[in-house]
């Protein structure tokens, strides 16, 4: 299939489409609202189930409900409505059931503004909604990567029962690049992705026999099935610790002096001032976390390598995933944050005036 | 090779339709190519601007800091975003929005009455087309052959009169930029 240019926002709903997502629900909201659009438009046409609900706190409790049906399921949205959904993404982790959940990243607090922003790092992968609970987390850097990844979200949420969260911003839904296409699930395909589900979800039986139903349900009245159930969500949070780190390390080896860790779209602009600096001899590696969570500890310890006397880390917030660095780092070298809010996007040269200080 | 471009005017010229088509060109060509627009609550009569890039090499940033191509369909897009233009770099001006003009002396300016000859070709509606013919016959960003295969196959049944007309302004726009 040949590359078409396409806006993030729209590519990613095609690419659902294509995973075999045919229920989706949720409110309008800039900017992501090309994404919504999309599904409107082609849900229909593939047989498949569009609802724009009431508020977003309806469209994520529809998500659970259909969720409970082993089908694939999505929603989206941008930050203020992500945080309206927190509620129901609690409720579907404790219920241990698979959905999509995609954030255009947009300028906050409160209503903020509609520019792109990396505001909701710690909602994303530091619970957001109440209790313990871990959605996994993957964040984009280009049209091609948004799109993939609602492939692999539905994968991982099958995979984990878990709900899955695609963590993308204003300028990944709202700008074109050319995207690639994986071949469409059949319909056969799709009916057969819903069977591996038979075991717990709410599906009548052939015969219409109901005695072999199955509960979904997040309420544990009795302490010492929910300690047991909490645990056994610890001990699912831990093996999806250890098999699915990504990360990309970019320019990355011994001789670096400096090493920058961003994510999404700051990781782009940091790319571009590495490339300068490069051209001028100065290596600088860079760390971009793929899964914020789980976060590629490991990955940041390794690439400190043997000259790296800084780590940078850039990000459009006042400084979140930094933690996450810090403790990757645990004091070895020094690290430093630099940031834009208010739905700012840094510049190339911004980026690198603050890298060429460090060689000074 | 990456060429940087950034195309602004008002809210209804076609600036971002600029930007679409040269992208579109570039990925058939086998570029690398992004276009991020500008987005946000505009007034209608605001301004509007999109970057576009074309490379060989994988692109980085699409955020342009410093255009290798400015186009400017009106005076605010000239004093907003001449200053950052590449020493070297293009511009192109439609003088009858720009009344004020662009103060750079260290770059390749292309001025000219852009709305009056998008009027004389038969609507001001190609003004768009006109500015991308003149980028093309500037740099050679993307080949006519590609553009024109684009726009046919977007405009040829809905509206072939217009079609005949944004060709017409492109190769004029071409002739211009050769100059």
């Amino acid at each position: 299939m040949s590359k078409i240019l396409m806006k993030g926002n729209e590519a990613v709903a095609e690419a659902a489409i294509r995973s075999g997502c045919r229920l989706y629900f949720a409110y309008p909201i800039t900017p992501q609202s090309e994404l919504i659009e999309y599904m409107a438009k082609m849900m229909p046409k593939v047989g498949g189930t569009f609802l724009q609900a009431e508020s977003e706190v309806s469209a994520i409790n529809m998500v659970y409900g259909a969720a409970g049906s082993g089908k694939r399921v999505m929603t989206s949205s941008s930050s203020p409505g992500i945080s309206l959904k927190m509620e129901g993404v609690s409720y579907i982790a404790g219920a241990e059931l698979p959905c999509v959940i995609v954030n255009v990243q947009r300028g906050g607090p409160g209503l903020g503004d509609i520019q792109p922003a990396q505001g909701d790092y710690f909602q994303a992968t530091k619970g957001g909604g109440h209790g313990d609970y871990r959605t996994i987390v993957l964040a984009p850097s280009s049209v091609q990567e948004f799109a993939d990844m609602a492939s692999e979200a539905f994968e991982l949420a099958d995979k984990y029962r878990n709900p899955v969260m695609i963590l993308a911003d204003g300028m990944l839904g709202q700008m074109m690049e050319p995207v690639e296409f994986k071949a469409a699930k059949t319909d056969a395909e799709i009916a057969e992705l819903g069977h591996q589900h038979e075991s717990w979800c709410i599906c009548p039986n052939e015969d219409g026999d109901m005695k072999h139903h199955h509960e979904i349900n997040s309420l544990e009245i009795d302490p010492l099935v929910l300690e047991k159930h909490v645990n056994d969500l610890y001990a699912k949070y831990a093996v999806i610790e250890q098999k699915e780190l990504r990360y990309e390390s970019y320019n990355v080896s011994d001789e670096n002096e400096i090493l920058c860790v961003a994510w999404g779209t700051a990781s782009r602009i940091v790319k571009s001032a590495i490339n300068e600096l490069k051209a001028e001899g100065k290596s600088i590696g860079l760390i971009r976390p793929i899964t914020c969570w789980p976060y590629p500890y490991e990955a940041v310890k390794k690439a400190l390598g043997k000259k790296v006397k800084k780590v940078y880390v850039f990000e459009l917030n006042t400084g979140q995933m930094v933690e996450d660095v810090k403790i990757a780092v645990a004091g070895k070298v020094p690290v430093d944050f630099w940031g834009k809010v208010g739905g700012i996007v840094f510049t190339p040269a911004e980026i690198k005036e603050k890298l060429e200080a460090c060689f000074k | 090779m990456k060429t940087e471009m950034i195309c602004a005017g008002f809210g209804g010229q076609g600036v971002l339709t600029i930007g679409k088509f040269i992208a579109i060109a570039g990925m058939e060509e086998g570029k690398n190519v992004s276009w991020l627009p500008s987005y946000g609550p505009e007034m209608r009569g605001g301004t509007a601007n999109v970057s576009t890039v074309v490379a060989d090499e994988p692109i980085a940033s699409p955020i342009v800091s410093y255009p290798d191509v400015l186009v400017a369909l009106n005076q605010p897009s000239i004093d907003k975003f001449a200053p950052s233009v590449r020493s070297g770099g293009v511009v192109v001006m439609n003088t009858n929005m720009c009344p004020r003009g662009c103060q750079r002396t260290d770059i390749q300016l292309i001025a000219a009455p852009m709305s009056d000859i998008a009027t004389e070709i038969g609507s001001t509606m190609v003004l768009n087309m006109l500015a991308i013919g003149i980028v093309i016959g500037k740099t050679g960003i993307i080949k006519y052959e590609t553009l024109e295969g684009d726009l046919t196959a977007f405009l040829k049944a809905k509206n072939p009169d217009l079609l005949e007309k944004n060709l017409t302004a492109i190769k004029r726009g071409i002739e211009i930029g050769r100059q």
